[in-house]
């Protein structure tokens, strides 16, 4: 036993700052798809008319020997061409295959990083982007809900993570938070084994049928306030699989869902970014202008006691 | 090399691949097609040769609603059968067992808790353990019958996470089915994606790029690697060595970020594409070898300090045994395998991609056949796939830009693909129409090794469940498609 004592100290402290400090992993993390911003088509020209409020990407020509519509490029049908000219990205479908990126890099590129306010979503239709017109009124209609139930959940939080029909990625990701290069603990979040001690419901999977019992039975059995996270692409809209015989096409079928996270998986840092929005910890940034901007250092709110939650 | 070989009839099936055992050939799957509601039902049996696989088909006749059953006299071919019973309601008469393995049987099922019983006697109990289960784990479901502490008689029931892959792959182009395969199993993303795209470009003929080949084995190397450490880091949490726990970690983790700043994905996920790779990795070969040395140092020193922990020790030997006996006449698959003296590792016996030109040099024998064996073989794998993957690194540096793909645009046939996962061999059957699937069946380590956890608990008592479950290394997705 005596060996470890001393391998233990051997790399020193590896444990992320995040959120408090910066971390380049999270910040160069690869998110999902995203359209790139109108003005980036145009020709550069001082007086383009390109910022407005949210710009969609106009569809730009097909590429000369392309037959292939733009909509189509997507396996699981992420791209929205809208009649206008305007193209969006559900990134709750987007399963970062890259194919659109690689075919059309005058229309979409990665979306860069992992955290921030922006990367996990309050409403479904928060995930698509450049988002639609209506979505900043019905975001701060679900923060101020999710705001008054959590406001009893302080300084420690419980999870309780399900299966409902992942592919068993996104458990390795979770699992991570517990090793020392996340360490959640750090964050005052802790996993339980028991539905009654549980605060947070962390789903993955596209919703099998044969898990809905189980996972609303788990749901039910949690004490109110209770939060749920849709972990991932699959659990938000069943990725890959859809609607099946035997996937309901996401968890939103079987529980109310809070937090909706894209991510075929999504990266642990992502994950932690989702506990902390869901808990009301993490406030919106007002630099960032949508959820396809670049994550910038979260801003913490201020705890109920006024003090920073994290060191 | 891969052939499909008619029989007249079922019986003449059970012959053949009796025959094929006794010379030496390893059963390898089972499944049934019917291509439409009243079309007669094919018996597909995989077996793999000293070359490849080969596909036994036998149909039965049209209207037949069951046939007699290969597994009284074929034990390996139990779990097929029952999968087979679950999606088609054929009956293999004379089955031991026929309860809903891999689909619910009906709606109401999941719900019910009635507890099937194997063992009765004074103070016999089952604990129904899961599908909801404590800890961050894949949904599968033990009930573990005991009297208190020993374990006589263990059932799974795998059926909560189906998510209907399978029939999900009809109609799919390859180019989007691969993404699919990736998803079947996700810890073993690019052994999937593999095992479908060597089908694929067995029907298109066409072969990747000798880059692509390096590259292609570069990820599922490190893939492997990733997975035996989760192995081992599931097996030092469940004795409680805090410091081991959080080593192994660590080094897992690097390990998947290497991968990540190899390709953006944290899993190989995008890489593998039927005719080669979809891009150049995003390091270049000199840093990806600096990375490697520095990865390979660490993991081998901490390994060798886990395996003189006397306390971590004594809780793998003996445990969970398989015997060399069983472990044959299944055809365990990967280290499960290996660890009782079976190993058919598809990389030296089936060489596919840069694994032709690398050779891997056979596994060590094994025969204890327990936690400890299995283990000890992970550790040898990860050495050799570093090994491995120096060697990629020099070959990659050394090597003049070249293509990363060819053209791989296959439209009709049927082929059999594999590849060695983590978890052992890997099989996907795919037959294509016009360009478009129109079946895939795929065949995960994991649903062939699972069903001997029934076996192994001779002896071993509830504190040791732990770590025969993690000493399998495992993933339900891969079983409950």
């Amino acid at each position: 036993m005596s060996i470890w004592v001393l391998r233990g100290l051997r790399d020193g402290v590896v444990t992320t700052r995040w959120p408090a400090r910066p971390d380049d992993y999270a910040d160069s993390w690869r998110g999902p798809a995203r359209p790139l911003p109108a003005a980036a088509l145009l020709t550069p020209h001082p007086a383009a008319p390109a910022l407005t409020p949210h710009p969609a990407a106009p569809v730009a020509p097909a590429a000369p020997g392309s037959s292939v519509s733009i909509e189509a490029l997507c396996p699981t049908g992420a791209i929205i061409a809208e009649r206008s000219g305007n193209v969006r990205v559900d990134q709750g479908r987007c399963i970062l295959c890259g194919r659109c990126v690689a075919e059309r890099p005058d229309v979409f590129a990665w979306s860069q990083g992992a955290t921030g306010p922006g990367a996990a979503a309050l409403t479904r239709d928060q995930l698509i982007v450049p988002e639609l017109p209506e979505t900043d009124a019905a975001v701060e209609a679900a923060r101020a809900r999710l705001r008054e139930r959590t406001a009893a959940l302080r300084r420690s939080v419980h999870i309780r993570h399900v299966d409902a029909g992942s592919d068993g990625s996104e458990e390795w990701e979770i699992q991570a938070l517990l090793g020392p290069v996340y360490d959640i603990h750090r964050l005052g979040v802790f996993f339980t084994a028991s539905p009654r001690h549980a605060d947070v419901l962390l789903v993955t999977g596209a919703g099998a049928r044969g898990m809905a019992v189980p996972l609303r039975t788990t749901y039910d059995g949690m004490p109110d306030p209770k939060i749920v996270i849709a972990a991932g692409t699959d659990a938000t809209s069943g990725g890959l699989l859809g609607d099946s015989d035997m996937t309901t096409g996401g968890i939103a079928a079987t529980v109310p869902v809070d937090i909706w996270l894209a991510g075929s998986p999504p990266s642990p840092f992502g994950i932690i970014n989702a506990l902390l929005v869901a808990v009301g910890k993490l406030g919106r940034d007002p630099a960032s202008s949508g959820p396809s901007a670049p994550s910038t250092p979260a801003r913490l709110t201020t705890g109920p006691r006024g003090r920073r939650w994290s060191r | 090399m891969t052939g499909t070989i008619m029989q007249p009839g079922v019986k003449a099936l059970e012959h053949e691949i009796e025959c094929r055992l006794d010379v030496g050939e390893r059963f390898a799957g089972l499944f049934a097609t019917r291509p439409t509601r009243t079309a007669p039902l094919t018996l597909s049996a995989h077996l793999a040769t000293p070359g490849g696989i080969d596909t036994l088909e036998a149909s039965l006749p049209p209207g037949a609603e069951s046939y007699p059953a290969l597994t009284p006299r074929l034990g390996a071919a139990f779990w097929y059968e029952r999968e087979i019973h679950d999606t088609f309601g054929v009956v293999p008469e004379g089955h031991p067992r026929l309860a809903p393995l891999v689909r619910p049987g009906s709606p109401e099922t999941p719900g019910d808790r009635a507890l099937p019983r194997h063992v009765t006697g004074y103070g016999m109990f089952t604990i129904p353990h899961g599908p909801v289960r404590s800890g961050v784990l894949e949904s599968i479901e033990y009930l573990v019958e005991t009297p208190g502490e020993a374990i006589p008689h263990l059932n799974m029931r795998v059926f909560y996470k189906h998510r209907g892959v399978q029939n999900r792959f009809a109609g799919m182009t390859p180019a989007d089915a691969v993404l699919l395969a990736e998803r079947t199993e996700g810890i073993a993303s690019v052994a999937h994606a593999l095992a479908f795209s060597h089908a694929v470009e067995q029907i298109a003929g066409c072969e990747p790029p000798a880059t692509a080949q390096l590259i292609r084995v570069l990820h599922a190397e490190l893939e492997r690697i990733a997975n035996h450490l989760d192995v081992a880091v599931r097996l030092a949490d469940a004795a409680g060595l805090a410091v081991a726990t959080a080593r192994l970690a660590l080094h897992k983790e690097r390990v998947v970020r290497l991968v990540s700043r190899l390709c953006g994905s944290r899993f190989g996920r995008g890489v593998v594409v039927p005719g080669g790779i979809r891009a150049a990795p995003l390091l270049p070969p000199a840093q990806l070898r600096a990375e490697l040395d520095r990865l390979a140092k660490p993991i081998a020193d901490d390994a060798a300090a886990l395996m003189a922990t006397s306390s971590f020790l004594d809780r793998l030997r003996g445990t969970g045994p398989l015997t060399p006996e069983r472990a044959r006449e299944h055809g365990a698959l990967g280290p499960i395998g290996k660890a009782a003296g079976f190993a058919d590792d598809a990389r030296p016996a089936r060489p596919y991609d840069a694994y032709r030109a690398l050779a891997v040099p056979p596994a060590k024998p094994h025969v204890a056949g327990d936690a400890l064996a299995r283990l000890r073989v992970r550790w040898e794998e990860v050495d050799q796939s570093f090994r491995l993957l120096r060697q990629v690194a020099d070959d990659l540096s050394e090597r003049a830009p070249d293509l990363y793909s060819v053209t791989c645009e296959p439209v009709s046939g049927r082929a059999v693909g594999w590849s060695e996962a983590p978890q052992g061999e890997v099989l996907y059957d795919v037959s294509l129409a016009a360009g478009h699937i129109t079946r895939c069946h795929p065949r995960s380590a994991s649903f062939h090794n699972l069903v001997l956890m029934h076996e192994v608990f001779a002896g071993d008592i509830l504190t040791d469940f732990p770590f025969i479950e993690a000493s399998f290394g495992l993933s339900v997705a891969g079983v409950a498609l």
